[in-house]
Protein backbone atom coordinates (compact mmCIF):
# COMPACT_ATOMS: atom_id res chain seq x y z
CA UNK A 1 0.00 0.00 0.00
CA UNK A 2 1.39 3.41 -0.97
CA UNK A 3 1.73 6.13 1.62
CA UNK A 4 1.90 9.90 1.29
CA UNK A 5 4.85 11.54 3.05
CA UNK A 6 5.68 15.23 3.46
CA UNK A 7 9.34 14.68 2.69
CA UNK A 8 11.99 17.25 3.51
CA UNK A 9 14.57 18.06 0.85
CA UNK A 10 17.89 16.93 2.41
CA UNK A 11 20.08 18.16 -0.41
CA UNK A 12 19.81 19.05 -4.07
CA UNK A 13 22.92 18.38 -6.16
CA UNK A 14 23.03 19.97 -9.61
CA UNK A 15 24.78 17.81 -12.19
CA UNK A 16 24.31 20.11 -15.19
CA UNK A 17 22.10 23.03 -16.23
CA UNK A 18 19.27 20.47 -16.62
CA UNK A 19 20.01 17.41 -14.49
CA UNK A 20 20.06 17.13 -10.71
CA UNK A 21 19.80 14.63 -7.89
CA UNK A 22 17.26 15.49 -5.19
CA UNK A 23 17.44 13.77 -1.79
CA UNK A 24 14.19 13.39 0.14
CA UNK A 25 13.72 12.31 3.77
CA UNK A 26 11.08 9.60 3.53
CA UNK A 27 12.25 6.53 5.46
CA UNK A 28 8.88 4.79 5.31
CA UNK A 29 8.89 4.86 1.51
CA UNK A 30 12.63 4.11 1.27
CA UNK A 31 12.38 0.96 3.35
CA UNK A 32 9.67 -0.52 1.17
CA UNK A 33 10.51 0.53 -2.38
CA UNK A 34 11.64 -2.14 -4.84
CA UNK A 35 13.83 -1.51 -7.91
CA UNK A 36 11.67 -0.19 -10.77
CA UNK A 37 8.95 1.24 -8.53
CA UNK A 38 8.20 4.96 -8.55
CA UNK A 39 6.94 7.82 -6.41
CA UNK A 40 4.56 10.65 -7.34
CA UNK A 41 6.06 13.98 -6.21
CA UNK A 42 4.03 17.16 -5.77
CA UNK A 43 6.19 19.98 -7.09
CA UNK A 44 4.06 22.97 -6.03
CA UNK A 45 2.49 23.85 -2.70
CA UNK A 46 -0.59 25.23 -4.43
CA UNK A 47 -2.54 24.22 -7.50
CA UNK A 48 -0.17 25.18 -10.32
CA UNK A 49 1.26 22.89 -11.53
CA UNK A 50 -1.58 20.77 -10.28
CA UNK A 51 -0.54 17.16 -10.81
CA UNK A 52 2.26 15.18 -9.24
CA UNK A 53 5.20 13.96 -11.30
CA UNK A 54 6.31 10.31 -11.41
CA UNK A 55 9.94 9.52 -10.62
CA UNK A 56 11.87 6.29 -10.30
CA UNK A 57 13.68 6.00 -7.01
CA UNK A 58 17.37 6.49 -7.84
CA UNK A 59 19.28 5.65 -4.64
CA UNK A 60 18.24 4.56 -1.16
CA UNK A 61 19.82 6.78 1.51
CA UNK A 62 20.92 4.99 4.69
CA UNK A 63 21.81 6.15 8.18
CA UNK A 64 24.68 4.97 10.39
CA UNK A 65 23.02 1.67 11.29
CA UNK A 66 22.18 0.98 7.65
CA UNK A 67 18.52 1.85 8.11
CA UNK A 68 16.88 3.64 5.18
CA UNK A 69 16.44 7.36 5.86
CA UNK A 70 15.24 8.49 2.47
CA UNK A 71 15.80 8.26 -1.24
CA UNK A 72 17.01 10.32 -4.17
CA UNK A 73 15.49 11.02 -7.55
CA UNK A 74 17.42 11.78 -10.74
CA UNK A 75 15.49 14.48 -12.53
CA UNK A 76 15.83 16.46 -15.74
CA UNK A 77 14.37 19.94 -15.99
CA UNK A 78 11.85 19.87 -18.83
CA UNK A 79 8.82 21.88 -17.68
CA UNK A 80 7.45 24.01 -14.85
CA UNK A 81 7.15 21.09 -12.40
CA UNK A 82 10.67 19.77 -12.89
CA UNK A 83 11.98 23.38 -12.87
CA UNK A 84 10.58 23.73 -9.34
CA UNK A 85 12.32 20.55 -8.30
CA UNK A 86 15.58 21.77 -9.85
CA UNK A 87 15.32 24.91 -7.69
CA UNK A 88 14.03 23.19 -4.52
CA UNK A 89 16.18 24.28 -1.55
CA UNK A 90 17.11 21.98 1.36
CA UNK A 91 14.49 22.21 4.10
CA UNK A 92 11.55 22.55 1.72
CA UNK A 93 9.01 19.73 1.96
CA UNK A 94 7.48 17.92 -1.01
CA UNK A 95 4.58 15.49 -0.82
CA UNK A 96 5.73 12.06 -2.04
CA UNK A 97 3.25 9.26 -2.73
CA UNK A 98 4.68 5.77 -3.02
CA UNK A 99 5.98 3.23 -3.54
CA UNK A 100 3.90 2.64 -6.67
CA UNK A 101 3.90 0.23 -9.60
CA UNK A 102 5.27 -3.20 -10.32
CA UNK A 103 9.02 -3.57 -9.81
CA UNK A 104 11.60 -5.36 -11.94
CA UNK A 105 11.72 -9.12 -11.56
CA UNK A 106 15.17 -9.93 -10.18
CA UNK A 107 17.35 -12.68 -11.61
CA UNK A 108 19.80 -14.99 -9.83
CA UNK A 109 23.20 -16.32 -10.90
CA UNK A 110 24.18 -17.72 -13.30
CA UNK A 111 21.85 -15.32 -15.17
CA UNK A 112 23.72 -12.14 -16.03
CA UNK A 113 21.97 -8.77 -15.92
CA UNK A 114 22.50 -6.24 -18.71
CA UNK A 115 20.98 -2.89 -17.87
CA UNK A 116 20.49 -0.45 -20.77
CA UNK A 117 19.98 3.18 -19.82
CA UNK A 118 19.40 6.27 -21.95
CA UNK A 119 19.72 9.71 -20.34
CA UNK A 120 17.52 10.13 -17.27
CA UNK A 121 16.51 6.48 -17.79
CA UNK A 122 19.52 5.65 -15.63
CA UNK A 123 17.35 6.30 -12.57
CA UNK A 124 15.96 2.82 -11.74
CA UNK A 125 19.26 1.02 -12.24
CA UNK A 126 21.22 2.06 -9.15
CA UNK A 127 18.88 0.18 -6.81
CA UNK A 128 18.52 -2.67 -9.30
CA UNK A 129 22.30 -3.07 -9.58
CA UNK A 130 22.65 -2.99 -5.79
CA UNK A 131 20.11 -5.78 -5.34
CA UNK A 132 21.49 -7.89 -8.18
CA UNK A 133 25.07 -7.56 -6.94
CA UNK A 134 23.91 -8.66 -3.46
CA UNK A 135 22.55 -11.81 -5.11
CA UNK A 136 25.89 -12.40 -6.78
CA UNK A 137 24.85 -11.56 -10.33
CA UNK A 138 27.30 -10.30 -12.91
CA UNK A 139 25.89 -6.91 -13.90
CA UNK A 140 26.70 -4.71 -16.92
CA UNK A 141 25.44 -1.16 -17.48
CA UNK A 142 25.08 0.07 -21.06
CA UNK A 143 24.63 3.80 -20.64
CA UNK A 144 24.11 6.34 -23.38
CA UNK A 145 23.68 10.12 -23.42
CA UNK A 146 23.97 12.98 -25.86
CA UNK A 147 27.40 14.08 -24.62
CA UNK A 148 30.08 13.17 -22.07
CA UNK A 149 28.98 15.61 -19.36
CA UNK A 150 25.49 14.09 -19.38
CA UNK A 151 26.80 10.70 -18.28
CA UNK A 152 26.28 10.77 -14.51
CA UNK A 153 27.08 8.52 -11.55
CA UNK A 154 29.15 6.06 -13.57
CA UNK A 155 31.50 5.72 -10.57
CA UNK A 156 28.54 4.76 -8.37
CA UNK A 157 28.00 1.71 -10.57
CA UNK A 158 31.70 0.91 -10.90
CA UNK A 159 32.05 0.90 -7.09
CA UNK A 160 29.33 -1.76 -6.96
CA UNK A 161 31.37 -3.91 -9.34
CA UNK A 162 29.20 -3.20 -12.35
CA UNK A 163 30.92 -3.36 -15.75
CA UNK A 164 30.08 -0.20 -17.70
CA UNK A 165 29.78 0.36 -21.45
CA UNK A 166 29.27 4.00 -22.39
CA UNK A 167 28.13 5.74 -25.55
CA UNK A 168 27.60 9.37 -26.51
CA UNK A 169 25.86 10.72 -29.57
CA UNK A 170 28.62 13.29 -30.13
CA UNK A 171 31.43 10.84 -29.46
CA UNK A 172 32.85 12.76 -26.49
CA UNK A 173 32.91 9.62 -24.32
CA UNK A 174 32.78 5.91 -25.07
CA UNK A 175 31.26 4.60 -28.29
CA UNK A 176 30.31 7.30 -30.82
CA UNK A 177 26.60 6.74 -31.40
CA UNK A 178 23.60 5.28 -29.65
CA UNK A 179 23.89 2.80 -26.80
CA UNK A 180 22.01 0.17 -28.80
CA UNK A 181 25.09 -0.15 -31.06
CA UNK A 182 27.52 -1.60 -28.46
CA UNK A 183 24.60 -3.59 -27.03
CA UNK A 184 24.05 -5.20 -30.45
CA UNK A 185 27.75 -6.07 -30.71
CA UNK A 186 27.86 -7.66 -27.23
CA UNK A 187 24.61 -9.56 -27.76
CA UNK A 188 26.09 -11.02 -30.93
CA UNK A 189 29.25 -12.11 -29.13
CA UNK A 190 27.60 -13.77 -26.16
CA UNK A 191 27.36 -17.55 -26.18
CA UNK A 192 23.75 -18.56 -26.68
CA UNK A 193 23.85 -21.00 -23.74
CA UNK A 194 24.97 -18.26 -21.29
CA UNK A 195 21.72 -16.98 -19.70
CA UNK A 196 20.97 -13.28 -19.73
CA UNK A 197 18.25 -10.79 -18.72
CA UNK A 198 18.11 -7.41 -20.45
CA UNK A 199 16.69 -4.50 -18.43
CA UNK A 200 16.08 -1.14 -20.13
CA UNK A 201 14.84 2.35 -19.34
CA UNK A 202 15.12 5.44 -21.50
CA UNK A 203 13.60 7.24 -24.50
CA UNK A 204 11.03 5.22 -26.41
CA UNK A 205 13.12 4.83 -29.60
CA UNK A 206 15.86 3.29 -27.44
CA UNK A 207 13.38 0.92 -25.78
CA UNK A 208 12.08 -0.17 -29.19
CA UNK A 209 15.62 -0.85 -30.39
CA UNK A 210 16.63 -2.69 -27.20
CA UNK A 211 13.54 -4.90 -27.07
CA UNK A 212 13.93 -5.82 -30.76
CA UNK A 213 17.64 -6.60 -30.32
CA UNK A 214 16.94 -8.72 -27.25
CA UNK A 215 14.18 -10.61 -29.05
CA UNK A 216 16.35 -11.11 -32.15
CA UNK A 217 18.97 -12.77 -29.95
CA UNK A 218 16.39 -14.84 -28.06
CA UNK A 219 16.88 -12.89 -24.84
CA UNK A 220 14.10 -11.85 -22.45
CA UNK A 221 13.84 -8.17 -21.60
CA UNK A 222 12.15 -6.02 -18.97
CA UNK A 223 11.42 -2.42 -19.92
CA UNK A 224 10.54 0.41 -17.53
CA UNK A 225 8.14 2.57 -19.54
CA UNK A 226 7.69 6.31 -19.16
CA UNK A 227 4.28 7.82 -19.86
CA UNK A 228 2.49 11.07 -19.09
CA UNK A 229 0.84 10.07 -15.85
CA UNK A 230 -2.00 11.73 -13.95
CA UNK A 231 -2.43 9.88 -10.69
CA UNK A 232 -0.13 6.85 -10.39
CA UNK A 233 -2.94 4.84 -8.80
CA UNK A 234 -4.98 3.55 -11.75
CA UNK A 235 -7.63 6.24 -11.43
CA UNK A 236 -7.25 8.29 -14.60
CA UNK A 237 -6.34 5.86 -17.42
CA UNK A 238 -3.93 8.36 -18.96
CA UNK A 239 -0.64 6.42 -18.84
CA UNK A 240 -1.64 3.47 -21.00
CA UNK A 241 0.70 1.16 -22.88
CA UNK A 242 -0.48 -1.16 -25.65
CA UNK A 243 0.24 -4.82 -24.88
CA UNK A 244 -0.54 -8.17 -26.43
CA UNK A 245 -3.63 -9.86 -25.00
CA UNK A 246 -4.85 -13.19 -26.31
CA UNK A 247 -5.25 -12.89 -30.07
CA UNK A 248 -5.30 -9.10 -30.03
CA UNK A 249 -3.91 -6.14 -28.15
CA UNK A 250 -5.18 -3.78 -25.48
CA UNK A 251 -4.24 -0.69 -23.52
CA UNK A 252 -3.20 -1.24 -19.91
CA UNK A 253 -2.37 1.31 -17.26
CA UNK A 254 1.41 1.57 -16.85
CA UNK A 255 1.04 2.89 -13.29
CA UNK A 256 -0.48 -0.32 -11.93
CA UNK A 257 0.32 -2.97 -14.54
CA UNK A 258 3.77 -1.42 -15.14
CA UNK A 259 5.88 0.61 -15.31
CA UNK A 260 7.95 -2.53 -15.91
CA UNK A 261 6.75 -4.69 -18.81
CA UNK A 262 8.20 -7.72 -20.53
CA UNK A 263 9.63 -6.45 -23.81
CA UNK A 264 7.84 -9.17 -25.80
CA UNK A 265 4.43 -8.04 -24.43
CA UNK A 266 4.62 -4.44 -25.66
CA UNK A 267 3.05 -3.39 -28.95
CA UNK A 268 4.89 -0.30 -30.22
CA UNK A 269 2.59 2.35 -31.72
CA UNK B 1 -23.48 15.49 13.66
CA UNK B 2 -25.58 14.54 10.65
CA UNK B 3 -23.85 14.58 7.27
CA UNK B 4 -26.51 12.50 5.52
CA UNK B 5 -28.26 13.67 2.36
CA UNK B 6 -30.87 12.16 0.04
CA UNK B 7 -30.73 11.84 -3.73
CA UNK B 8 -34.28 10.79 -4.54
CA UNK B 9 -34.87 7.54 -2.68
CA UNK B 10 -31.14 7.07 -2.16
CA UNK B 11 -29.88 7.90 1.33
CA UNK B 12 -26.20 8.80 1.47
CA UNK B 13 -24.17 8.90 4.68
CA UNK B 14 -22.49 12.08 3.49
CA UNK B 15 -22.51 14.31 0.41
CA UNK B 16 -19.09 13.27 -0.93
CA UNK B 17 -18.85 11.17 -4.09
CA UNK B 18 -15.99 10.26 -6.38
CA UNK B 19 -16.43 11.74 -9.84
CA UNK B 20 -16.70 9.30 -12.72
CA UNK B 21 -13.48 8.84 -14.64
CA UNK B 22 -11.37 10.08 -11.76
CA UNK B 23 -11.54 7.09 -9.42
CA UNK B 24 -11.11 4.11 -11.75
CA UNK B 25 -13.63 1.45 -10.78
CA UNK B 26 -13.19 2.32 -7.11
CA UNK B 27 -11.29 -0.86 -6.30
CA UNK B 28 -8.00 0.74 -7.36
CA UNK B 29 -8.32 2.98 -4.29
CA UNK B 30 -9.54 0.40 -1.77
CA UNK B 31 -6.07 0.15 -0.20
CA UNK B 32 -5.86 3.85 0.59
CA UNK B 33 -9.52 4.85 1.06
CA UNK B 34 -12.22 3.11 3.10
CA UNK B 35 -14.76 3.06 0.28
CA UNK B 36 -17.65 2.70 2.74
CA UNK B 37 -16.87 6.18 4.12
CA UNK B 38 -17.76 7.88 0.83
CA UNK B 39 -21.33 8.99 0.23
CA UNK B 40 -21.08 7.09 -3.03
CA UNK B 41 -18.47 5.72 -5.40
CA UNK B 42 -19.25 6.79 -8.95
CA UNK B 43 -17.33 4.47 -11.24
CA UNK B 44 -15.75 5.11 -14.61
CA UNK B 45 -18.20 5.29 -17.51
CA UNK B 46 -19.24 1.91 -18.90
CA UNK B 47 -20.53 0.92 -22.30
CA UNK B 48 -22.15 -2.42 -23.08
CA UNK B 49 -18.85 -3.64 -24.50
CA UNK B 50 -15.16 -3.12 -23.85
CA UNK B 51 -13.54 -0.02 -25.35
CA UNK B 52 -9.96 0.83 -26.13
CA UNK B 53 -9.97 4.60 -25.77
CA UNK B 54 -7.70 7.09 -27.51
CA UNK B 55 -3.99 6.86 -28.17
CA UNK B 56 -1.73 8.59 -25.65
CA UNK B 57 -0.98 11.34 -24.86
CA UNK B 58 -4.37 11.49 -23.16
CA UNK B 59 -3.80 14.26 -20.63
CA UNK B 60 -1.96 17.55 -20.41
CA UNK B 61 -1.66 20.01 -17.56
CA UNK B 62 -2.96 23.55 -17.91
CA UNK B 63 -2.96 26.40 -15.36
CA UNK B 64 -4.55 24.96 -12.18
CA UNK B 65 -6.16 22.25 -14.25
CA UNK B 66 -5.78 19.56 -16.83
CA UNK B 67 -7.20 18.43 -20.14
CA UNK B 68 -8.11 14.82 -20.72
CA UNK B 69 -9.17 12.85 -23.74
CA UNK B 70 -9.17 9.27 -22.50
CA UNK B 71 -11.89 8.18 -24.91
CA UNK B 72 -13.83 6.14 -22.37
CA UNK B 73 -11.51 3.14 -22.28
CA UNK B 74 -13.40 0.57 -20.27
CA UNK B 75 -14.05 -3.06 -19.48
CA UNK B 76 -17.74 -3.01 -20.44
CA UNK B 77 -20.69 -3.61 -18.19
CA UNK B 78 -20.52 -7.42 -18.13
CA UNK B 79 -16.92 -7.68 -16.98
CA UNK B 80 -17.65 -4.89 -14.47
CA UNK B 81 -20.51 -6.86 -12.95
CA UNK B 82 -18.48 -10.08 -12.90
CA UNK B 83 -15.05 -8.81 -11.85
CA UNK B 84 -15.52 -5.52 -10.00
CA UNK B 85 -18.91 -5.51 -8.29
CA UNK B 86 -18.10 -8.40 -5.89
CA UNK B 87 -15.14 -6.44 -4.58
CA UNK B 88 -17.14 -3.19 -4.28
CA UNK B 89 -19.83 -5.09 -2.34
CA UNK B 90 -17.14 -6.52 -0.04
CA UNK B 91 -15.96 -2.98 0.69
CA UNK B 92 -19.58 -1.95 1.37
CA UNK B 93 -19.37 0.86 -1.15
CA UNK B 94 -22.52 2.66 -2.28
CA UNK B 95 -22.05 2.26 -6.02
CA UNK B 96 -23.38 4.60 -8.68
CA UNK B 97 -22.61 3.32 -12.16
CA UNK B 98 -21.93 5.85 -14.90
CA UNK B 99 -23.34 4.53 -18.18
CA UNK B 100 -22.64 5.58 -21.78
CA UNK B 101 -24.21 4.57 -25.03
CA UNK B 102 -24.11 5.48 -28.69
CA UNK B 103 -27.89 5.06 -28.98
CA UNK B 104 -30.85 5.56 -26.65
CA UNK B 105 -31.44 1.80 -26.76
CA UNK B 106 -27.94 1.14 -25.42
CA UNK B 107 -28.54 3.40 -22.42
CA UNK B 108 -31.81 1.58 -21.72
CA UNK B 109 -30.14 -1.83 -22.08
CA UNK B 110 -27.41 -0.83 -19.64
CA UNK B 111 -30.04 0.42 -17.18
CA UNK B 112 -31.97 -2.86 -17.39
CA UNK B 113 -28.82 -4.96 -16.97
CA UNK B 114 -27.61 -2.98 -13.95
CA UNK B 115 -31.04 -2.87 -12.28
CA UNK B 116 -30.69 -6.53 -11.36
CA UNK B 117 -27.22 -6.22 -9.87
CA UNK B 118 -26.89 -6.39 -6.12
CA UNK B 119 -25.10 -3.34 -4.74
CA UNK B 120 -25.79 -0.92 -7.61
CA UNK B 121 -27.46 2.05 -5.90
CA UNK B 122 -27.96 4.40 -8.84
CA UNK B 123 -27.18 5.26 -12.43
CA UNK B 124 -25.44 8.34 -13.70
CA UNK B 125 -26.04 8.93 -17.41
CA UNK B 126 -23.01 10.17 -19.27
CA UNK B 127 -24.61 12.47 -21.82
CA UNK B 128 -21.75 14.91 -21.58
CA UNK B 129 -18.44 13.29 -22.51
CA UNK B 130 -16.72 15.74 -24.89
CA UNK B 131 -14.23 13.18 -26.17
CA UNK B 132 -16.18 10.61 -28.17
CA UNK B 133 -17.69 10.92 -31.63
CA UNK B 134 -20.96 9.13 -31.00
CA UNK B 135 -23.04 9.33 -27.86
CA UNK B 136 -21.78 11.36 -24.95
CA UNK B 137 -22.16 15.07 -25.51
CA UNK B 138 -24.27 14.64 -28.67
CA UNK B 139 -27.12 13.67 -26.34
CA UNK B 140 -26.37 16.30 -23.74
CA UNK B 141 -26.19 19.25 -26.16
CA UNK B 142 -29.71 18.82 -27.50
CA UNK B 143 -32.82 19.27 -25.32
CA UNK B 144 -34.92 16.71 -27.21
CA UNK B 145 -32.14 14.11 -27.11
CA UNK B 146 -31.66 14.74 -23.39
CA UNK B 147 -35.38 14.18 -22.78
CA UNK B 148 -35.32 11.09 -24.99
CA UNK B 149 -32.45 9.32 -23.29
CA UNK B 150 -33.57 10.21 -19.75
CA UNK B 151 -37.13 9.04 -20.30
CA UNK B 152 -35.96 5.81 -21.94
CA UNK B 153 -33.73 5.02 -18.97
CA UNK B 154 -36.51 6.09 -16.60
CA UNK B 155 -38.81 3.47 -18.15
CA UNK B 156 -36.08 0.81 -17.94
CA UNK B 157 -35.23 1.05 -14.25
CA UNK B 158 -36.44 1.94 -10.79
CA UNK B 159 -32.90 2.88 -9.73
CA UNK B 160 -32.20 6.59 -9.15
CA UNK B 161 -31.38 8.14 -12.55
CA UNK B 162 -28.86 10.98 -12.59
CA UNK B 163 -28.02 12.57 -15.96
CA UNK B 164 -24.58 14.18 -15.90
CA UNK B 165 -24.80 17.48 -17.73
CA UNK B 166 -22.28 19.16 -19.96
CA UNK B 167 -21.31 22.80 -19.45
CA UNK B 168 -20.71 23.13 -23.21
CA UNK B 169 -24.16 24.64 -23.82
CA UNK B 170 -25.54 28.16 -23.67
CA UNK B 171 -28.08 27.53 -20.91
CA UNK B 172 -27.30 24.51 -18.76
CA UNK B 173 -30.36 25.10 -16.55
CA UNK B 174 -32.67 24.38 -19.50
CA UNK B 175 -31.04 20.93 -19.72
CA UNK B 176 -31.55 20.40 -15.99
CA UNK B 177 -35.24 21.25 -16.46
CA UNK B 178 -35.49 18.89 -19.45
CA UNK B 179 -33.94 16.09 -17.38
CA UNK B 180 -36.34 16.75 -14.51
CA UNK B 181 -39.37 16.73 -16.84
CA UNK B 182 -38.19 13.42 -18.33
CA UNK B 183 -38.13 11.78 -14.92
CA UNK B 184 -34.58 12.19 -13.63
CA UNK B 185 -34.13 11.82 -9.86
CA UNK B 186 -31.24 14.29 -9.82
CA UNK B 187 -28.77 15.94 -12.16
CA UNK B 188 -25.01 16.11 -11.75
CA UNK B 189 -22.90 18.89 -13.22
CA UNK B 190 -20.53 19.86 -14.63
CA UNK B 191 -18.65 17.48 -16.86
CA UNK B 192 -15.48 18.94 -18.40
CA UNK B 193 -15.24 22.00 -20.63
CA UNK B 194 -14.23 21.22 -24.21
CA UNK B 195 -10.77 22.68 -24.58
CA UNK B 196 -7.48 22.45 -26.43
CA UNK B 197 -3.75 22.81 -25.86
CA UNK B 198 -1.12 23.27 -28.56
CA UNK B 199 2.57 22.42 -28.59
CA UNK B 200 3.83 25.62 -30.24
CA UNK B 201 7.28 24.23 -31.08
CA UNK B 202 5.82 21.36 -33.08
CA UNK B 203 2.63 23.27 -34.03
CA UNK B 204 0.61 20.21 -33.09
CA UNK B 205 -2.17 19.56 -30.58
CA UNK B 206 -0.78 18.09 -27.35
CA UNK B 207 -3.55 15.50 -27.09
CA UNK B 208 -3.82 12.75 -29.68
CA UNK B 209 -7.56 13.47 -29.84
CA UNK B 210 -6.80 17.16 -30.64
CA UNK B 211 -9.39 18.40 -28.11
CA UNK B 212 -10.07 17.33 -24.55
CA UNK B 213 -12.04 18.21 -21.45
CA UNK B 214 -10.77 20.80 -18.96
CA UNK B 215 -11.13 19.94 -15.28
CA UNK B 216 -9.57 20.99 -11.99
CA UNK B 217 -9.65 24.12 -9.83
CA UNK B 218 -9.49 26.31 -12.96
CA UNK B 219 -13.14 25.55 -13.78
CA UNK B 220 -14.58 25.78 -10.27
CA UNK B 221 -16.06 29.30 -10.38
CA UNK B 222 -17.90 28.54 -13.62
CA UNK B 223 -19.16 25.24 -12.21
CA UNK B 224 -20.40 26.95 -9.04
CA UNK B 225 -22.31 29.46 -11.16
CA UNK B 226 -23.89 26.70 -13.24
CA UNK B 227 -24.88 24.68 -10.18
CA UNK B 228 -26.41 27.83 -8.68
CA UNK B 229 -28.43 28.45 -11.85
CA UNK B 230 -29.68 24.87 -12.04
CA UNK B 231 -30.51 24.52 -8.35
CA UNK B 232 -32.81 27.54 -8.60
CA UNK B 233 -34.69 26.11 -11.56
CA UNK B 234 -35.31 22.45 -10.65
CA UNK B 235 -36.83 20.71 -7.63
CA UNK B 236 -34.72 17.56 -7.94
CA UNK B 237 -31.34 17.45 -6.21
CA UNK B 238 -28.31 18.88 -8.00
CA UNK B 239 -24.94 17.20 -7.54
CA UNK B 240 -22.13 19.72 -7.87
CA UNK B 241 -18.91 18.88 -9.70
CA UNK B 242 -15.99 20.98 -10.83
CA UNK B 243 -12.55 21.52 -9.35
CA UNK B 244 -13.34 20.71 -5.73
CA UNK B 245 -10.05 20.30 -3.85
CA UNK B 246 -11.00 21.16 -0.26
CA UNK B 247 -13.94 21.18 2.14
CA UNK B 248 -14.21 24.91 1.52
CA UNK B 249 -14.65 24.24 -2.20
CA UNK B 250 -17.29 21.58 -1.51
CA UNK B 251 -19.16 24.01 0.75
CA UNK B 252 -19.26 26.56 -2.04
CA UNK B 253 -21.28 24.11 -4.13
CA UNK B 254 -23.52 23.08 -1.21
CA UNK B 255 -24.27 26.70 -0.35
CA UNK B 256 -24.99 27.39 -4.02
CA UNK B 257 -27.66 24.69 -3.85
CA UNK B 258 -25.97 21.33 -4.48
CA UNK B 259 -27.26 18.46 -2.35
CA UNK B 260 -24.04 16.49 -2.85
CA UNK B 261 -20.72 16.96 -4.59
CA UNK B 262 -18.29 14.91 -6.62
CA UNK B 263 -14.53 15.15 -6.35
CA UNK B 264 -12.48 14.25 -9.41
CA UNK B 265 -9.18 15.76 -10.38
CA UNK B 266 -8.20 16.49 -6.76
CA UNK B 267 -8.21 12.75 -6.09
CA UNK B 268 -5.42 12.38 -8.68
CA UNK B 269 -3.29 14.80 -6.70
CA UNK B 270 -4.19 13.44 -3.26
CA UNK B 271 -5.90 10.05 -2.97
CA UNK B 272 -5.94 10.59 0.80
CA UNK B 273 -8.19 13.64 0.40
CA UNK B 274 -11.47 11.97 1.46
CA UNK B 275 -11.11 11.95 5.28
CA UNK B 276 -9.71 15.50 5.06
CA UNK B 277 -12.84 16.65 3.18
CA UNK B 278 -15.13 14.94 5.68
CA UNK B 279 -13.44 16.40 8.73
CA UNK B 280 -13.43 19.80 7.03
CA UNK B 281 -17.20 19.62 6.55
CA UNK B 282 -17.69 18.60 10.18
CA UNK B 283 -15.43 21.37 11.40
CA UNK B 284 -17.46 23.89 9.39
CA UNK B 285 -20.75 22.67 10.87
CA UNK B 286 -19.33 22.92 14.39
CA UNK B 287 -17.97 26.41 13.75
CA UNK B 288 -21.33 27.56 12.42
CA UNK B 289 -23.38 25.85 15.13
CA UNK B 290 -25.20 23.61 12.65
CA UNK B 291 -26.39 20.06 13.36
CA UNK B 292 -26.98 18.90 9.81
CA UNK B 293 -25.16 19.38 6.54
CA UNK B 294 -28.61 19.71 4.99
CA UNK B 295 -28.88 23.09 6.72
CA UNK B 296 -26.06 24.33 4.50
CA UNK B 297 -27.62 23.28 1.18
CA UNK B 298 -28.88 26.27 -0.77
CA UNK B 299 -28.19 28.60 2.15
CA UNK B 300 -26.71 31.31 -0.04
CA UNK B 301 -27.62 34.86 1.05
CA UNK B 302 -27.81 37.23 -1.90
CA UNK B 303 -29.28 40.25 -0.12
CA UNK B 304 -26.96 42.96 1.12
CA UNK B 305 -25.16 41.89 4.27
CA UNK B 306 -26.28 43.80 7.39
CA UNK B 307 -23.00 45.64 7.73
CA UNK B 308 -22.47 46.14 4.02
CA UNK B 309 -24.33 49.46 3.86
CA UNK B 310 -21.70 51.25 5.86
CA UNK B 311 -19.14 50.92 3.10
CA UNK B 312 -21.51 51.17 0.14
CA UNK B 313 -21.18 54.49 -1.63
CA UNK B 314 -24.53 56.29 -1.71
CA UNK B 315 -25.85 58.92 -4.04
CA UNK B 316 -26.95 62.03 -2.21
Amino acid sequence: MPIDVEAEVLWNRRLSPDYHVLALAAPSIAERVEPGQFVMVKTADGQDPLLRRPFSVFEILRGDAGMPTGFTILSKRVGPGTARLYAAPPGRTLACLGPLGRPFTLVDPPVEAWMVAGGVGLAPFATLAERLRERGCVVTLFYGARQAHELFAVDLFEKMGVRTVLATEDGTCGVHGRISEPLAVDLGRRASDAPLMVYACGPEPMLVAVSRLAAAHGRPSQLAMERVMGCGMGGCFSCVVRVRAGDGTKYVRSCIEGPVFAGEDIVWE
Amino acid sequence: MDLSVSIGALQLRNPLMSASGCFGYGVEYAEVVDLSTLGAVVVKGLFLTERDGHRPPRIVETPSGMLNAIGLQGIGVHRFIREVMPELRRHKAVVIVNICGTTVAEYADLARILSDVDGVAGLELNISCPNIREGGMTFGCDLANTRGVVSAVRRATTLPVIPKLTPNVTDVASFARAAEEAGADAVSLVNTFLAMAIDVERRRPVLSNVMGGLSGPAIRPIAVRMVYECARQVRIPVIGIGGIASARDALEFLIAGATAVQVGTANFVDPFIWPKLLSGLEEYLVRHGLERVRDVIGSLETGAAPDAHASTPRCT
